[in-house]
């Protein structure tokens, strides 16, 4: 009845043999979709390196374009400075808005809530999030910018509206690791719900915090749509404009144009404009790792 | 073996000889002077519908270790958490019947609860000392307290009142989350005592420590009652021989399909322990149950 003997050489049986052959297959694809994925960003990060890292230069990074994008293709000449600073501004003013309110709502939800009110949001949260740029950028274009003309803050607002979910879900995420345990010590001392959040969990999850927001950054500043709706009829060569009344050069934008401009000279900055881009969004990124990794190492130490 | 009760093995728990019992004679306690700081009067806990805790009627004696012991889910952690409310973050929890505080009953509706946990301390199952340093697991509290006055002083005192300040004293700026177990939970003891608390709930404090911990812990108990009223949850019924005056013990009373937890019998531990007045008691004690 058993068809294995139990004193043979222990070497395959049966159908081992292919089930060893699926294995591997089922093991080489899963490998070969994780190496896939690792390539095309590494292929990715080259060539933007490759064409933008020529055009680079101090001058390029720090002067304004000298002429406006003219119908005709002309290339503008000049840089990319104001674009630098527009979409540092534009973000910044995004994020300044985005994260109190986020911390706000992930505080609401995992320190205040009643699972009925928490349900709810936290779909809404999703929804949000899920919502596309342009449709929130379209609806700011409705709301703000006909009748008053673009400005810059309202690409802010549009980011923020973006970061929104981001930055309350991963702080939320991180409000939800500091243990009950740390909650019930700081109240049996005689310490009121607010104080223990501010003082207690809030540092606790200060890592988190701080990763999601770093994220959420990274991610609007690479956000198309609300700038150029909101923010994109900027004249060029402006060096400095206030935000609150004025649309902003910015990066994204700055792509956009170059690209549909066309050219060799142009298409060059569009990569030097996209490198610099690219290059924010990675360092944003890692500073977040190390961040988050520093903050683990405090909690379980 | 040696019988000194100090030596006794916390895992002996289970297969002990009852007789092995040490209890602890209530005369040797000074301070007590038998004034009540707890007075529980027909106290009923329920979670949502479902009874919890039913007809709990004791007092607590200030400068006293209290124990209470009973089987799993007997409510006597319940009953311990509603002393200073920390039950009132829980869903549906609601308490019936008296319960005051030096005469002041803890759930009349001007009663703050923060205030009620300012002066009635908790320590908890496993050691939760919060994710920053020795020194300001102790000061966080007494700073946001107003207690700013000679801070380091009060921090050393409170290291030296839970016997962990030899231990600790050359690495107060080092993370508390370092220290082992034992000294974990010595220094949540201490992050209590720091406040200058009047009454200490532990809520089993020493079931996820080992014995040479739990040995220290209970030496600690002894010091502290000088100054402090001591209320203790624990499985171990030698620890609460060892260290309690007075034992409650809490059963659950299964009937009509609901578990209720239920005061069976409260008395000095010493008399509780060999002469219980109740057949339920007695077969708890003796190890014919639970």
């Amino acid at each position: 009845m058993a068809s294995v003997d139990y004193s043979g050489p222990l070497t395959p049986t049966g159908n081992l043999r292919r089930r060893r052959v699926v294995d591997r297959l089922a093991r080489g694809s899963a490998t070969a979709a994780a190496v896939l994925a690792v390539a095309i960003l590494l292929i990715f990060i080259y060539s933007i390196v490759q064409h933008g890292a020529s055009v680079i230069s101090l001058s390029f990074l720090t002067k304004n374009p000298l002429e406006t994008f003219s119908v005709s293709g002309n290339a503008p000449v000049g840089g990319i400075g104001n674009a630098i600073v527009g979409s540092l501004l534009i973000v910044a003013i995004g994020t300044a808005i985005a994260l109190p309110i986020g911390v706000l709502i992930a505080l609401f939800l995992t320190e205040f809530a009643s699972p009925r009110w928490a349900g709810p949001v936290r779909l809404a949260l999703d929804l949000l999030y899920g919502l596309p740029s342009i449709v929130i950028a379209l609806f700011l274009y409705g709301l703000l910018v006909v009748g008053h003309g673009q400005a810059g803050v309202y690409a802010s607002l549009a980011l923020a509206i973006i970061m929104v979910p981001l930055i309350a879900r991963t702080t939320g995420e991180s409000l939800g690791l500091v243990p009950k345990e740390l909650r019930d010590a700081s109240l049996a001392l005689g310490i009121s719900r607010w104080r223990t959040t501010v003082g207690l969990t809030i540092p606790s999850a200060f890592g988190g915090i701080v990763t999601g927001t770093v994220l959420a950054v990274a991610r609007a500043a690479g956000e198309t749509a609300p700038v150029l709706l909101l923010s994109s009829l900027a004249n060029p060569t402006q060096t400095s404009g206030s935000v609150f009344s004025q649309p902003l050069n910015n990066l994204p934008y700055d792509i956009y144009n170059f690209s549909v401009e066309g050219g060799a000279t142009n298409f060059a900055k569009a990569w030097g404009a996209a490198l610099v881009l690219v290059t924010f969004v990675l360092v944003a990124n890692f500073t977040a790792r190390a961040l988050h990794a520093r903050s683990r190492r405090m909690m379980s130490r | 073996m040696d019988e000194s009760p100090a030596e006794v093995d916390v895992t002996m728990s289970q297969v002990a000889a009852p007789l092995a019992i040490e209890v602890q004679e209530a005369s040797e306690n000074d301070a007590a002077t038998g004034e009540v700081v707890f007075d529980l009067h027909d106290v009923n806990v329920y979670y949502g519908q479902a009874l919890a805790v039913a007809g709990v009627s004791l007092e607590i004696y200030k400068n006293h270790i209290t124990a209470m012991i009973g089987p799993s889910g007997c409510g006597k952690s319940t009953i311990v958490r509603s002393l200073n409310r920390m039950n009132d973050s829980v869903s549906g929890f609601r308490l019936t019947g008296e319960c005051t505080y030096h005469g002041n009953d803890l759930y009349a509706s001007g009663v703050d609860p923060v205030e009620v946990r300012r002066r009635i301390g908790m320590v908890f199952q496993r050691p939760n000392p919060f994710p920053k340093s020795i020194y300001d697991n102790i000061a966080w509290a007494p700073r946001i307290l107003g207690l700013k006055e000679n801070l380091d002083e009060r921090v050393e005192k409170a290291l030296r009142g839970a016997a962990i300040w030899d231990e600790v004293k050359d690495r107060l700026k080092t993370s508390a989350l370092g220290l082992s177990g034992g000294q974990q939970q010595r220094l949540c003891i201490a992050r209590s005592i720091a406040i200058e608390p009047d009454v200490l709930l532990l809520d089993e404090p020493c079931s996820s420590l080992d014995p040479i911990s739990t040995a220290s812990v209970e030496d600690l108990m002894q010091e502290l009652k000088r100054d402090y009223t001591i209320v203790i949850v624990t499985h171990n019924m030698q620890q609460a021989a060892r260290v309690a005056e007075r034992t409650a013990f809490f059963s659950l009373d299964v009937s009509e399909g609901r578990r209720t937890g239920i005061l069976v019998e409260y008395d000095e531990t010493s008399k509780l322990f060999t002469r219980p007045t109740d057949k339920r008691t007695e077969d708890y004690v003796t190890g014919r149950f639970g």
